[in-house]
């Protein structure tokens, strides 16, 4: 043992000590300022685990912020797009939150603990919008990012191995609710939330309770074939089954510094989370007029010919350039190569016929690849498991 | 069917002109105020039984002569008092004296002569320029139509007439500051500190701070709207304000006086109306606000009413005040060495030197006491005799350096400051401390309470450029319109800003018949 103390610029998360033993590629990243493995063994295994029996990813480096106080429903409604009073106590809403601009800030999910306490788990830092926002309103935000440690216990077999656990019926919360219950003397909290378009939960317990949390799942969940994943294998799954991502699909309006770089959320696909029957959210006021005037892009979800995935690839109508990719993958499940797009308006919209100019490698020689391809309607993979309550038996 | 097509709030001058406008064009306006009398900052008041002072705005001399013009104020009995020639208070008693474009005393020669006059023509071809942005309303950059197009193109041309010198030297002073630009121009002493004082009274700022170039442009623009030079107004400001609430009657406007706007009501996604510190609740089209853009916003609206990034920027909005009022009821006329009885009824100011005044700032930034001031002094009673009882007088002065709240407050700070005043004033005076036979001493946080402007700022907000022209009172609310709907700006924190020159409220109303708001 070294006495010198090494400090370094990537924090751990409460899990790290198990993860690290778990990450046999030992293939890290850095995901918003904590070290987080790339993938633990192999992608494409850690994938089929999400989809065929139970994957597990540590997803406490996710921002999360306790909002309570007699207005938190009054300021939460403001705050984002969608109407914040049809989350029930103990439901959870998926949501997005705009600038003045009508730009997209973030999504997150909104939990709703209490009658007025609520908790936000967005991808991005929010401290200084939420405090801004707290203006004019009798409510408390606590960053809570490192009191809260969490995991998405995503696929088929992943209701049986919470059961095993303790998480007693289970299989009765119905998709987007919530579920109370104590692990080792500790609260331990389930959603029924996810990231992946399938049967799935994520996890939240102090950090106190973290590595043994993640002992007696992999203990309890190991006839059923749970394994770690890691944001490579996270990331098709995400693709195939259609959710965005902040700095990937979109660029959060207060990180941007070029003018136009941020997007609106009908630019994105996301109009059916923007409200008009709310009197007052932030955005309100720039995306009527953008409704009225149209919007300067499409967000657009490609079925591309072939298999090679298009990645910040340029989309084409004819010879002309009208968009690009922002996500791309070829999904494993679905046998479908997807590419996410924002695409210039008027183009882009379902079953218009593109091109996708793709330019891939095999031992350093480029091809050029002239790829047509397809504006589909819908996210490629869609698991009835995912909506059915009872949970489904595997 | 609403109550009214408009109610403003606010019986201040540019209330008032507002509601005069619109009424003159056929709208239905109700104009409120908390204050029994109209006016806002034109107003006069009893400070000590028998004397009355003008306790806010002591000149008269922004103000819009299009807006005498178009509201007939002449016929409406405004007297005005002869213009003021201003004379700089030196120790020495060899006064500097300024009137018009000559100087004299205090040593200047005529080198210092001629560079005043160069000085004067180069400020004057600025503030016509800026004169020509004042008098309608301020062009958007990006979002251009027609108007907007050509106020550039207009400011443009106004621009290229200057001639590449004039345009090199605007482009160069615009942003600094007032110190610099005073050791440019000239070596006489007395001469700098008096103009850099007319650059920072009524602000938060001191000679070194960048905007006083602006701030003094925006005060010289007053040479090309009202033409009258410094004067007072006969009868004290109230009877400006009694003026201007004739004209908007008279034109078919409704005033209620003595009843504040409690709150602007929203209702769903716009401003319908008010309610007032009575309960009532009166509905209109439109609201328009001559209250401060802070008052307006968070104190009236809520900041739960607006989409947080506007109440972001109203907090960002700066408008504090270094500026205070001191009213002096004298038993007789004081002696200033080396002033005339005569010269008694011109603007007397007492300057120190610009690092004098810069040293000032200090103590004021940091919520203490100065032991240094600058007075801007009118001995009203000259002119206007009526203000006191027979044979004794009253002394206004503007001064400025002083804070917000100091941190030893102002119940021992008062007491503290207006010995330290009177004692700075005795320098120049000897001998007026014992002609003193009432006193008040009226602080920023004062006349916040008194007049509604947050901070104390008679600007209703920092003149600098950041918070000037398609930025005042801030992005996203310019225009006179606001970034809530049916919800309009008239007052001060508007384009072109304050002092007592009427455009904002002129402008606004304008704005709002061009758009059809009200139709």
């Amino acid at each position: 043992m070294s006495d010198i103390s090494r400090d370094t610029m990537l924090l751990t998360t409460p899990f790290h000590s198990r993860v690290e033993a778990m990450c046999d590629l030992n293939d890290w990243g850095n995901w918003m300022g904590y070290t987080t493995p790339n993938a633990y063994f192999d992608i494409e295994l850690e994938y089929f685990a999400i989809r065929s029996t139970t994957g597990v990813f540590d997803l406490s480096p996710m921002n999360k912020y306790r909002v309570r106080g007699p207005d938190a429903q009054r300021y939460l409604d403001r705050l984002i797009t969608r109407d914040v009073t049809k989350i029930g106590v103990n439901r959870v809403g998926y949501a997005i939150w705009c600038d003045d601009n009508g730009q997209v800030i973030d999504d997150g999910t909104i939990f709703r603990l209490e009658d007025q306490d609520y908790r936000i788990c967005s991808y991005q830092r929010a401290d200084d919008w939420l405090a801004w926002n707290t203006l004019g309103f009798d409510v408390t935000i606590e960053n809570e990012s490192e009191a809260v440690a969490g995991l998405a216990v995503q696929g088929p077999t992943s209701c049986t191995v919470l059961t095993l656990l303790g998480c007693t019926d289970i299989n009765q919360l119905k998709p987007f609710g919530i579920a109370h219950y104590t692990f080792e003397g500790r609260p331990l909290m389930v959603s029924r939330t996810g990231f992946t378009g399938d049967l799935g939960y994520e996890v939240w317990v102090p950090p106190e309770s973290a590595e043994a949390l993640w002992d007696q799942l992999f203990e309890l969940g190991r006839d059923y074939l749970i394994k770690p994943i890691g944001s490579h294998a996270l990331e098709l799954a995400r693709i195939e089954a259609g959710f965005l991502q902040a700095n990937v699909d979109f660029m959060p309006a207060e990180e941007i510094v070029r003018v136009g770089r941020s997007r609106s959320p009908f630019e994105l696909g996301l109009e059916w989370l923007v409200d008009f029957n709310k009197p007052l959210f932030n955005g309100r006021s720039a995306l009527l007029r953008e409704k009225a005037k149209g919007s300067r892009y499409r967000f657009a979800m490609l079925d591309v010919e072939g298999n090679k995935p298009a990645e910040h690839s340029f989309i084409l109508k004819g010879d002309k350039q009208v968009g690009t990719v922002t996500s791309a993958a070829w999904c494993p499940t679905a046998k479908a190569n997807i590419a996410y797009a924002q695409i210039e308006m008027p183009h882009g919209a379902v079953g218009d016929q593109l091109v996708a100019e793709i330019y891939y490698q095999r031992e350093l020689h480029w091809t050029r690849l002239l790829a047509p391809c397809k504006v589909i309607d819908a996210p490629i993979f869609k698991s009835p498991k995912r909506w059915q309550t009872p949970a489904p038996p595997h | 069917m609403t109550d009214y097509d408009a109610v403003i709030i606010g019986a201040g001058h540019n209330g008032l002109i507002c509601a005069a406008y619109l009424a003159k064009a056929g709208k239905k306006v109700l104009v409120v105020d908390g204050r029994a009398e109209p006016g806002g900052c034109a107003s006069t008041r009893e400070f000590a039984p028998g004397f009355s002072v003008s306790d806010c705005a002591q000149w008269l001399s922004q103000f819009d002569q299009s807006i005498v013009k178009d509201l007939d104020l002449g016929s409406a009995g405004l007297k005005l008092g002869e213009p003021k020639a201003t004379i700089s208070l030196q120790s020495d008693g060899d006064h500097l004296m300024l009137a018009g474009d000559t100087i004299s005393g205090a040593g200047v020669d005529s080198a210092d002569q001629a560079a005043y006059r160069d000085f004067k023509n180069m400020i004057r071809s600025f503030a016509k320029l800026m004169t020509t942005l004042y008098r309608g309303r301020p062009p958007k950059l990006v979002e251009q139509n027609w108007t907007d197009r050509l106020t550039l193109m207009k400011l443009g041309v106004g621009l290229k007439l200057m001639g590449r010198e004039r345009l090199q030297d605007l482009m160069r002073i615009a942003l600094i500051n007032i110190y610099d630009v005073m050791n440019e121009h000239f070596s006489n002493a007395a001469l700098k500190s008096a103009i850099a004082l007319d650059a920072v009274t009524g602000t938060n700022m001191g000679p070194r701070s960048p905007n006083t170039v602006y701030s003094y442009l925006h005060r010289v623009t007053g040479e090309h709207l009202a033409q009258t030079g410094t004067t007072q107004v006969m009868g004290g400001m109230g009877a400006f304000g009694q003026c201007l609430a004739a004209a908007a009657e008279k034109r078919g406007a409704t005033l209620r006086l003595g009843s504040a706007v409690q709150a602007i009501v929203k209702t769903e996604d716009r401003v319908t109306g008010v309610t007032l510190a009575s309960g009532e609740t009166v509905s209109a089209k439109l609201v328009i606000s001559s209250a401060d853009p802070t008052t307006t916003f968070r104190d009236l609206l809520g900041y739960d009413q607006m989409e947080a990034g506007i109440a972001k920027r109203v907090e960002h909005y700066r408008s504090r005040s270094g500026t205070a009022k001191l009213h002096l009821a004298l038993s007789g006329l004081p002696e200033f060495n080396g002033v005339t009885a005569d010269q008694l009824k011109e603007r007397l100011v007492i300057a120190p030197s610009m690092d004098g005044m810069e040293t000032a700032l200090n103590p004021m930034k940091y919520r203490e006491l100065s032991q240094l001031h600058t007075f801007d002094i009118s001995i009203p009673t000259l002119e206007d005799p009526g203000l006191a009882p027979t044979g004794q007088h009253v002394l206004s002065a503007i001064v400025h350096y002083v804070p917000y709240a100091p941190d030893i407050g102002w119940e021992a700070g008062k007491p503290q400051l207006l010995s330290q005043l009177l004692s700075e004033l005795e320098a120049y005076a000897p001998g007026i401390g014992a002609l003193v036979s009432a006193s008040e001493l009226i602080v920023p946080s004062d006349l916040e309470a008194s007049h509604g402007m947050t901070g104390g700022n008679w600007h209703h907000g920092e003149l600098s450029i950041d918070q000037a022209l398609m930025m005042r009172p801030f992005p996203g609310s310019t225009q006179y319109a606001t970034a809530v709907e049916g919800l309009y700006l008239c007052g001060a924190g508007a384009h072109p800003g304050g002092g007592l020159q009427g455009l904002p409220g002129r402008n606004a109303a304008k704005e709002i018949l061009k758009r059809g708001a009200l139709s």
